[in-house]
């Protein structure tokens, strides 16, 4: 009997050692994961999510709160949602963005989907995050952006009533630094999936085009029309991008030099990365510099406004002539086809709105 | 005393078979085997950092440049002298502008010895199934369903200078031929059997260069003329078996190296 105690409280000090006395146990976050489309798990490889970085319930709900808080800018005026609003397929109608104070920035604010299908780790139109966690870096520190710096953001969250409690179940910390506020935004912008448009649902069988969809769809896919599909993706690629640098012809000399300023390669000067096709209906104006108001103006530039530039894609045609001169009903089409890539659940999603 | 003997020669014999690796009597040494891809034009080397230079000129006499290049190796296979294939690999896809793809590692050794190695410039007709490789469809690798579908072969691209004197761009895009594009679509299997001989595995680890000389893309048996044929190459049919001509000699094997120690 004495023996048996004398196991038993022994055994008891061994695991009260095992399992660390001043931290008490630590909390667990719950295992997320990406809601991927059916279309996507049929045609592309898995979502690209970083070992250190594991999608949580409670690391998403942390990243969506920090993506809606004006308080990550210098004054309190500008969240990420004012550059990438729901209702603009998380972009914003500005040729170029405005940043703390109303300051212009140089460039158009990105649509925010499907990030985690970019394979190449190319973010911003120049590629110069290799990563989302460094990319969310950069607006929050940027002084044509929020301004901030993360000093002062880790003072305004502990300060907080309940960051210091979401930062610690999502991220097992009591110190808050930049690592887990880029962490917890990339978490939230990595769930931003959109794969629900008309044409998604055409490929799955639950939708018919219109005569004049499919034939925006056939002059898209044509070499000897739109010939859209080498940089734009196609029925087989429904990121509706390639995710890659391209000068598709707007300029004969480069203010911008887009992909050449991050590599110092003449070759890459005024390339930028092809965005995506999809939600086009919200994310108006379009391009780098937000140059074309409309759809129609993005159309005449690829049918007759091109222009030469050293850099210039070899798959731009027809230069001397600005481009193929589509006809006006091809025009049309293609339009019509394009607008059948938005995705309306997309910027209506609960999961991605404000609470 | 007879027994016990048998017993000890049998005990031998089985600690033989099980440590046969460091058995003097018959090592077999195994190679790693490493695919190397490279590309030239004639005996100027193309790698991205020539790219987009007018460094080139065809047999036709246009001077050119390449900017963008990337094609897949299907197939590929390394057969021993008793006729057994081992495949490497299904497919290698190479993209030289982004120096991705040119190395391909074998991911079994290989014991010392003979072999003959060969490929597929693209997919055979039983490979080329539409959509069916998420990274080539990420890649944006694939032909339109009109044309179709399945994948590219090459993407070559960059500029010439025509006929007059106009910097030109070109698209020498191949894919499996394609007569009377749309629903009645008819196709033709353009990609092309490499056999590039025999190749001897030796020491740690051998690599193999199997050399694009693009130069014969435009030369052998049809003297390729940009002037007519530079653009909207996929839909034309008759470009497609061109190409698949003049694309029977364009791969060759190159240097082999070895590390012994
Ligand atoms: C002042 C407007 C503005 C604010 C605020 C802003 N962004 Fe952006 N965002 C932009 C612009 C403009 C770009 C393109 C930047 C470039 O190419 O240099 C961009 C690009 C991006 C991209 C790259 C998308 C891609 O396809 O590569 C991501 C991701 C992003 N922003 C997320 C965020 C997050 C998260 C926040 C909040 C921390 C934020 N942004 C705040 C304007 C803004
Ligand atoms: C050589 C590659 C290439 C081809 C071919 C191409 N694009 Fe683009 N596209 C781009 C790039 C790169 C951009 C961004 C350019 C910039 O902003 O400087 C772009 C931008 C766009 C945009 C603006 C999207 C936005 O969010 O701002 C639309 C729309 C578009 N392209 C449609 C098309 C259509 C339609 C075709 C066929 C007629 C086409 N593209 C052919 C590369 C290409």
């Amino acid at each position: 009997m004495k023996k048996h105690i004398l196991l038993c409280i022994s055994l008891a000090l061994l695991t009260s050692c095992g399992s660390d006395e001043s931290d008490p146990v630590a909390y667990v976050p719950t295992p997320a994961q990406i809601d991927t489309p059916l279309i996507f798990q049929q045609l592309l490889p898995a979502a690209v999510i970083p070992e250190d970085n594991p999608l949580t319930e409670e690391g998403i709900a942390l990243g969506k709160r920090l993506f809606y808080d004006t308080r990550l800018s210098l004054d309190n005026s500008i969240s990420c949602a004012s550059c990438h609003k729901p209702q603009e397929g998380f972009s914003d109608n500005n040729a170029v963005s405005l940043g703390v104070d109303g300051t212009p920035g140089t460039r158009n604010s990105m649509p925010l989907a499907n990030l985690a299908f970019n394979y190449f780790g190319n973010f911003n139109w120049d590629g110069s995050a290799t990563t989302l966690e460094e990319q969310h870096e950069i607006p929050i520190t940027s002084s044509i952006e929020m301004h901030n710096t993360f000093a002062d953001i880790t003072t305004m969250i502990s300060a907080d009533a309940s960051y210091p409690l979401q930062f610690e179940q999502a991220f097992n910390v009591t110190t808050v630094t930049k690592t887990e506020v880029t962490k917890a935004l990339a978490q939230f912008v990595r769930t931003m999936v959109s794969g629900n448009s008309k044409f998604d649902k055409y490929l799955l069988g639950e939708a018919t085009l219109t005569p004049q969809e499919q034939n925006g769809l056939d002059v898209f896919l044509d070499e000897t029309r739109g010939d859209c599909f080498h940089c734009h993706g196609s029925p087989t690629n429904p990121l509706w991008t390639d995710n890659i640098f391209h000068n598709n012809g707007l300029d004969t000399s480069f203010e911008d030099r887009g992909r050449g300023n991050i590599t110092g390669d003449p070759n890459h000067f005024g390339q930028f990365k092809s965005p995506s096709l999809r939600n086009l209906a919200y994310t108006a104006p379009y391009m780098h510099d937000g140059r074309f108001a409309t759809l129609e103006e993005v159309v005449n530039h690829y049918s007759e406004g091109l222009v030469y530039s050293d850099t210039i894609d070899p798959l731009m045609k027809s230069i001397a002539q600005g481009g193929v001169h589509l006809t006006e009903n091809d025009k049309q089409d293609l339009i019509a086809f394009l607008l059948s890539l938005s995705d309306p659940t997309f910027i209506n999603n609960p999961a991605f709105l404000p609470n | 005393m007879k027994k016990a003997t048998v017993l000890a020669l049998f005990l031998v014999s089985v600690l033989a078979c099980n440590s046969n690796d460091d058995d003097a009597s018959t090592p077999a040494i195994e190679s790693d085997v490493t695919i190397k891809f490279t590309q030239s034009f004639d005996d100027q080397p193309v790698t991205a950092s020539e790219f987009s230079n007018l460094d080139y000129t065809n047999e036709n006499g246009e001077q050119l440049s390449i900017s963008r290049l990337r094609y897949l190796m299907s197939d590929i296979v390394l057969t021993d002298v008793n006729g057994i294939d081992t495949v490497i690999s299904e497919y290698q896809f190479v993209d030289v502008g982004e120096s991705s793809g040119a190395l391909l590692e074998a991911p079994i050794k290989f014991e010392e010895g003979d072999y003959t190695l060969s490929m597929r410039f693209g997919f055979s007709d039983a490979d080329n199934i539409d959509a069916a490789y998420p990274d080539l469809n990420a890649a944006t690798w694939g032909v339109p369903a009109p044309l179709g579908g399945g994948y590219h072969y090459m993407q070559m691209e960059g500029v010439y200078i025509n006929s007059e004197d106009v910097n030109t761009n070109y698209q020498f895009h191949t894919i499996r031929a394609a007569e009377n594009p749309g629903d009645d679509v008819i196709l033709t299997d353009t990609s092309i059997a490499v056999n590039l001989g025999t190749v001897s595995v030796e020491g740690l680890a051998t690599t193999i260069e199997v050399n694009m000389n693009i130069e014969e893309w435009y030369k052998n048996p049809n003297l390729w003329d940009l002037n007519d044929l530079y653009t909207m190459l996929m839909p034309d049919h008759e470009a497609q078996i061109m190409m698949n001509q003049n694309g029977q000699n364009v791969f060759t094997l190159g240097d082999i190296t070895y590390i012994s120690e």
